[in-house]
C-alpha cells in the first residue's frame, strides 16, 4: 500500500464537496502559453451581423498604461443567441470568444460582430453586451465585467446595468465614435476616480 | 430571487467558500498594489452569459501531450509525468474542457523577451501546451520540471517551481487561470503569491501530489494534480443578496 492509496481513501471518506482549485496570477509570461489563442477577429464570413470594432487602453492607479494584460471575451451573436454546443475542434467552429493581449502602449483592439439583446428562455431581456475577464501580472484573480454599448436605447432597463450606481455606469460603456459609428472605444481603469466596474461572479 | 433567469434554466454554480480566492489587492505582492481594484465588487447574477462558454467534444482517451521533444532532441532537466482530472466540486469529471499549460525551463528561465533571468534557454524547450480533457476529464502530459527563478518583488525572491494553468470549464463562470506548484518546495512558506490565499485546504489543492502508480520505472516521476472547477448547485436557489 503506497502513500498515495492512503490518502485517496482518507480523501473518499471525509469530504462531500471537493475543495475547489483557487486562482494564481498569469503572471508576465503568458504569452508563452495563451498565444495560440489570442483572436482579436471573432468575425466569420457565416455568422451575419454588424461588423464593429472596440479599441481601449488599460491604466493602472498611476493612469500608466497597462503594457502585459489580457482579455478575453465572451458574446452572444447578432441574434442574442451563444454558442452553447460542445465543438468538434477547439475554437474553430464556434462564435462569441475572444482573446486580445494589450501592447506596449497598454491598448487591445478587437473586430467582432455587435451582440444582439440577450433574451433566454424565462429570464429579463438583457440589453447587448460583451463579457470580459482581465488577467495580468499583478491580479491574482481575474476581474470580470461587461461591455456595453452607448447608443444602445435598451441600456436603460438592463438588469445588471440597473443594479449598479448610476455614476458607475459609465465604465462600462464602449463610446461609439461619432465620425464611424462601427468603432468603439472602452477603456479599463483598474483603479482610481473612473475605477470600472468590475463584477463578483 | 434571481430576477434575471427565474426559474433558472441551466443550474447555477456554486459561489466561493470565504478564504479560497486570493484578494486581488495584495500588498506583500507588490504589482498587485497599482493594478488592483478598490472599489467593492458588484454582485453579477449568473444569467445564460455567464453560464455559457466554449465547451468541446472530448476525444474518448487522453491525448498524449509531451513538452520534452524539441527540434534537435531532448529538453535537458528532470523529465516528469503530470497527470489528473478536471472535476466539478461534486466530483463529477468535466469533460471536453481546453486546458493550456506553460512553464520555465529546468534552469527556472522563461522563452520570453522579458525573461532576463541569467540562466539558460533550451533551444529544445518551448514549455507550452494544450489538450482537451477525454471523456473522464483526464489529462496527463510529459514535460520537465521547472526550475525556480528570482523576481523584484523583495529581497531575494525567488519563486516556487510552478506550471502554470490556464482552464475553461462548462461556462464563463468556471473560468481558471492558475499555477500548479511541486510538494516539499523549501520555497513555498516564502512566497506571497502562493500565501495569498488564505485557506490552507485551498493552497494545499494547488499542490501536485507525487504519484507512484504514475511513476514509470527507469523513466520519470509521476505527479498528480487534480483540478476541481465550482461546482453546481443541487436545486436552483437564491444566486446573490
Amino acid at each position: 500500500m503506497t502513500e498515495q492509496k492512503n490518502h485517496e481513501s482518507l480523501g473518499e471518506a471525509v469530504p462531500q464537496i471537493l475543495s475547489v482549485t483557487t486562482y494564481q496570477t498569469v503572471g508576465p509570461y503568458f504569452k508563452i502559453g495563451l498565444e495560440a489563442l489570442y483572436r482579436d477577429d471573432l468575425t466569420k464570413p457565416d455568422i451575419p451581423g454588424q461588423v464593429i470594432e472596440i479599441a481601449g487602453t488599460v491604466f493602472d492607479a498611476d493612469l500608466t498604461p497597462v503594457p502585459d494584460a489580457v482579455l478575453e471575451l465572451w458574446q452572444a451573436d447578432s441574434f442574442g443567441r451563444y454558442t452553447d454546443q460542445p465543438q468538434k475542434k477547439p475554437f474553430e467552429d464556434s462564435f462569441g470568444f475572444g482573446r486580445v493581449p494589450t501592447n506596449e502602449a497598454g491598448r487591445f483592439r478587437v473586430r467582432t460582430i455587435k451582440p444582439g439583446a440577450v433574451q433566454a428562455e424565462t429570464s429579463a431581456r438583457q440589453a447587448p453586451h460583451i463579457l470580459v475577464s482581465i488577467f495580468m501580472r499583478g491580479l491574482l484573480y481575474r476581474l470580470i465585467t461587461r461591455i456595453y454599448f452607448s447608443d444602445e436605447p435598451g441600456n436603460a432597463d438592463d438588469p445588471v446595468l440597473r443594479s449598479i450606481e448610476p455614476r458607475r455606469r459609465d465604465s462600462l460603456l464602449a463610446k461609439a465614435d461619432p465620425a464611424q459609428p462601427h468603432r468603439y472605444e472602452w477603456n479599463v481603469f483598474l483603479q482610481g476616480e473612473n475605477e470600472t466596474v468590475f463584477f463578483d461572479l | 430571487m434571481n430576477v434575471f433567469d427565474s426559474p433558472p434554466t441551466r443550474p447555477l454554480y456554486r459561489n466561493f467558500q470565504d478564504g479560497v480566492l486570493p484578494p486581488n489587492f495584495c500588498p506583500s505582492y507588490v504589482s498587485s498594489v497599482k493594478r488592483s481594484p478598490r472599489q467593492p465588487l458588484v454582485p453579477l447574477p449568473q444569467t445564460v452569459s455567464e453560464l455559457t462558454g466554449p465547451t468541446f467534444a472530448p476525444p474518448e482517451n487522453i491525448q498524449p501531450v509531451d513538452l520534452t521533444k524539441g527540434p534537435h532532441g531532448q529538453a535537458l532537466g528532470e523529465r516528469i509525468l503530470v497527470s489528473g482530472r478536471v472535476l466539478d466540486e461534486d466530483g463529477r469529471a468535466v469533460a471536453g474542457t481546453f486546458v493550456e499549460i506553460w512553464q520555465a525551463n529546468a534552469a527556472g528561465r522563461y522563452l520570453h523577451a522579458r525573461d532576463q533571468h541569467d540562466a539558460p534557454l533550451d533551444p529544445n524547450f518551448i514549455g507550452c501546451a494544450s489538450l482537451v480533457t477525454d471523456t473522464k476529464g483526464r489529462f496527463a502530459f510529459e514535460t520537465i520540471r521547472p526550475g525556480e527563478y528570482p523576481w523584484r518583488n523583495h529581497y531575494n525572491a525567488w519563486r516556487p517551481a510552478h506550471i502554470h494553468f490556464s482552464v475553461f470549464g462548462p461556462a464563463f463562470a468556471t473560468r481558471l487561470i492558475t499555477q500548479m506548484y511541486f510538494p516539499g518546495d523549501p520555497l513555498l512558506p516564502f512566497d506571497p503569491i502562493f500565501n495569498s490565499v488564505r485557506s490552507q485546504t485551498a493552497r494545499e489543492r494547488l499542490i501536485a501530489l507525487f504519484d507512484w502508480e504514475t511513476t514509470v520505472p527507469e523513466y520519470a516521476l509521476g505527479y498528480r494534480f487534480e483540478i476541481v472547477l465550482r461546482g453546481r448547485q443541487e436545486t436552483p436557489m437564491e444566486n446573490k443578496p
